[in-house]
C-alpha cells in the first residue's frame, strides 16, 4: 500500500486507530520525493531528518492522547502527523522562504505565518517548501531563479503556475496536501494542469499575515489536495479571523466538512458564454459541457448566461496587479534583507543594481508596468480606470449570482502547454488566466476539480464558483460532481519508468 | 502603434529603481508596448456612473487599543541584514 497516495482524511483514520505512524507516512512521502525530485523539481526546500523529527513528535504525541479519545475533545485534529507541503512564498520561521527570487535565496523568516502557526497547533508534518513562478508571477513555473517544475503527466510540459510546485507535488503523490497561492488563478490553474482540485477561498477568509505580498487586493492563500473532503478539511484547519490581517474577514464558518454531502437537486447553475468562447480548446469544452450534463442528470438546472464585462478582466488584471506588485515589491532594496550587490558605491547605485540582479524579467516587466500604470499623468487612464471597469465585473457576479447558486467555466483555456512554448511571449503566458481572473477581481470563491484528460492523456478541469463566503455552495457542487465523474486518476507512470 | 517610448522606459526605470542593459531596454519596450496596446482596450468600457472598486467586501478600518505590546526584538529585526552596524543597517553612502 503507498500511503503517499492516500487521502490525507484516510490517513488520519488509520493514525487514529493506530493501524500506521507518522513515521510511515513521512517514510513514503521522502521516499517518492528523493526518487522523483530530480524529475519534477517540485520541492525548492526539503530535509529528510527535519521532516521525521517532526513525524516522530507527532507519534509521541497520538500515543500520549491514546485512549483518552473522545470526538468533542478536538485533540485528533484533521492533520495531527500529517504531511502538508507550503509554496515558497509562505514565511516559516527558521526555515528559508525564497519565493523562488533570487532577491530572497537566503531569507530565513523570523516568524511563522498564521496558516502555518495554525497547522502548527494540530502537529501537522511540513514536508518542505515548493517551487513557484518568481513571487507567484507566471502562469507555468518557467519564472523560478531555481529552475522549471515539470508536469508529472508529461515531463516535457509546464504544471501550470504559479503554484506549479504546490500542483505537481500533490499529483505526483510526493505529498497528500499542499498550501499554495491565488491572485489571477495561481492555485487553479496549476491544479487543473495537473489533476488535482484547487481551491482559491472568498478574499480575507485565509489569513495573509506572513504571505509574501504580491497583488495585496488579490492574494489569497489555499489548498491544494487529490479530493474535495481534503480541500475542506485543509481550508477549515487554516480559515479564521486574524488581527494581524487588516483585511481579514470576522465572522467566516470554521467548519467546512458539514457541506460535503451528495445532492445538487434543484441547484442553478449557470455558464459564463465568454468563458466557453473560441479561446477556449474544443477539447475542455466538450469536458466541461460532460460535466454540465451529469449536474442536469443529477437535477441540477444548467443555463448559458452572460457576464459581458469578462472582456475587460485580463486587461484590468495586468493594469492591477502590476500596480499593487510594483509597490509590495520596492522593499526589496537590499538594506533589510535579501541580496544585496557588494559593490556598489552609492546608495541608489545600491539599490538599482540590487533589484536589476535580484530579480527575474517577468518581475522586472511587471514592476515597470505597475510603475508606469501608477505614474504621473497615467495613472487616471490606467490604474483608476482599472478600478472602476472593476466594479462592472462586480456587478455582472452581483447580477448572475442573483439568478444562479453556482456559475461553472473551464479553469483553464488549454492544457499543459510545452516547456519554453510560450516563455518568451508575455502576452499569450496572460493568456493561460482569462477562465481564472474575473473570480480574484471579485474576490470570489472558486475551485478548480478534475474533469477528465484528453487525447493526449493530459487532465482537464472544471472551474465551480459562487458569490462571496458561499464556500459551502463550493463544497457541495465539487462533492457532488467528483463523486459523479470518478476522475480517479494519478500519473503513476512516474514511478514505472 | 507606439504607446511607449524607449526614452519614457528610461524614466520608468529610474523611477522602479531598476538597470537595464541597453539590449534588454529595447526588448523591455517593445513588451511593454505590447501589453499597453492590448489593456488599452479598458478605454471602451462604459464606467459611468461605476466608483473605483476599493475593496471587494464591505469592510472598515481596524482599531486596536493604543497599548505597547509584544513586537519583533531587535536581533532578530536586523538578522537578515545584509550588512549592519551595531543596531542598525549599514548602507553605502547615501548620494
Amino acid at each position: 500500500m503507498r500511503l503517499n497516495f492516500l487521502p490525507a482524511y484516510e490517513l488520519k483514520n488509520m493514525l487514529q486507530k493506530r493501524e500506521i505512524s507518522s513515521e510511515d507516512i513521512a517514510s513514503q512521502c521522502l521516499k517518492a520525493t528523493e526518487r522523483l525530485q530530480g524529475k519534477l523539481n517540485a520541492y525548492i526546500y526539503f530535509d529528510k531528518e527535519h521532516m521525521l523529527s517532526q513525524a516522530r513528535a507527532a507519534d509521541a504525541y497520538l500515543k500520549e492522547i491514546c485512549g483518552s479519545f473522545n470526538k468533542k475533545d478536538g485533540k485528533y485534529f484533521d492533520f495531527t502527523g500529517i504531511p502538508v507541503a507550503v509554496k515558497d512564498n509562505i514565511c516559516t520561521k527558521d526555515i528559508k522562504t525564497t519565493c523562488a527570487s533570487k532577491i530572497l535565496s537566503d531569507y530565513v523568516p523570523v516568524y511563522d505565518a498564521t496558516v502555518i502557526q495554525r497547522l502548527k497547533s494540530q502537529k501537522y508534518v511540513l514536508s518542505g517548501k515548493l517551487n513557484m513562478d518568481e513571487f507567484a508571477m507566471g502562469s507555468s513555473n518557467e519564472n523560478s531563479a531555481f529552475g522549471p517544475v515539470k508536469n508529472p503527466w508529461d515531463t516535457e510540459r509546464v504544471p501550470g503556475g504559479s503554484s506549479g510546485g504546490p500542483a505537481a507535488a500533490v499529483a505526483a503523490g510526493l505529498v497528500p496536501c499542499s498550501l499554495g497561492s491565488d491572485t489571477g488563478g495561481s492555485i487553479r490553474q496549476p491544479a487543473s494542469l495537473c489533476g488535482v482540485v484547487g481551491l482559491k477561498p472568498t478574499y480575507g477568509l485565509v489569513s495573509r499575515y506572513g504571505l509574501v505580498a504580491f497583488a495585496s487586493s488579490l492574494d489569497q492563500i489555499g489548498p491544494i489536495t487529490r479530493n474535495v473532503t481534503d480541500s475542506a478539511n485543509l481550508l477549515s484547519a487554516i480559515c479564521g479571523w486574524d488581527e494581524y490581517d487588516s483585511t481579514s474577514i470576522n465572522g467566516g464558518l470554521h467548519d467546512y466538512c458539514q457541506f460535503l454531502y451528495d445532492n445538487i437537486k434543484g441547484l442553478k447553475i449557470g455558464v459564463p458564454q465568454e468563458l466557453m468562447s473560441g479561446g477556449v480548446d474544443a477539447a475542455i469544452k466538450e469536458s466541461v459541457n460532460g460535466v454540465l450534463k451529469l449536474a442536469e442528470s443529477m437535477g441540477a438546472v444548467v443555463e448559458m448566461t452572460s457576464l459581458p464585462s469578462f472582456e475587460y478582466a485580463l486587461s484590468v488584471y495586468y493594469i492591477i496587479a502590476p500596480s499593487e506588485a510594483s509597490s509590495n515589491l520596492s522593499r526589496f532594496d537590499g538594506v533589510r534583507y535579501g541580496y544585496r550587490n557588494r559593490d556598489a558605491t552609492s546608495l541608489r547605485s545600491m539599490y538599482r543594481s540590487t533589484r536589476a540582479e535580484g530579480f527575474g524579467p517577468e518581475v522586472k516587466r511587471r514592476i515597470m508596468i505597475g510603475t508606469y500604470c501608477l505614474s504621473s499623468g497615467y495613472y487616471d487612464a490606467y490604474y483608476e480606470k482599472a478600478q472602476r471597469v472593476r466594479t462592472l465585473i462586480i456587478n455582472d457576479f452581483k447580477k448572475a449570482f442573483g439568478k444562479y447558486d453556482v456559475l461553472i467555466s473551464p479553469s483553464s483555456p488549454t492544457t499543459a502547454f510545452k516547456i519554453g512554448e510560450k516563455s518568451d511571449d508575455p502576452l499569450s503566458m496572460y493568456m493561460s488566466d482569462i477562465c481564472t481572473i474575473p473570480v480574484n477581481l471579485a474576490g470570489l470563491p472558486a475551485i478548480s476539480i478534475p474533469s477528465g484528460l484528453s487525447e493526449n492523456n493530459l487532465p482537464i478541469g472544471v472551474q465551480i464558483i459562487a458569490d462571496t463566503l458561499r464556500e459551502d455552495l463550493i463544497f457541495k457542487t465539487a462533492y457532488s460532481l467528483e463523486k459523479a465523474i470518478n476522475f480517479n486518476k494519478l500519473p503513476v507512470h512516474l514511478y514505472e519508468q | 502603434m507606439k504607446i511607449i517610448s524607449g526614452q519614457e522606459v528610461r524614466h520608468i526605470a529610474k523611477l522602479a529603481e531598476l538597470d537595464f542593459s541597453e539590449e534588454e531596454l529595447s526588448k523591455i519596450t517593445s513588451q511593454l508596448d505590447d501589453i499597453l496596446e492590448h489593456v488599452a482596450i479598458i478605454t471602451r468600457a462604459d464606467t459611468s456612473g461605476a466608483e473605483p472598486t476599493s475593496h471587494t467586501l464591505k469592510i472598515s478600518n481596524v482599531f486596536r487599543e493604543d497599548k505597547v505590546r509584544q513586537s519583533l526584538a531587535k536581533e532578530d529585526a536586523l538578522k537578515n541584514a545584509p550588512e549592519r552596524c551595531g543596531d542598525g543597517f549599514l548602507v553605502p553612502k547615501i548620494d
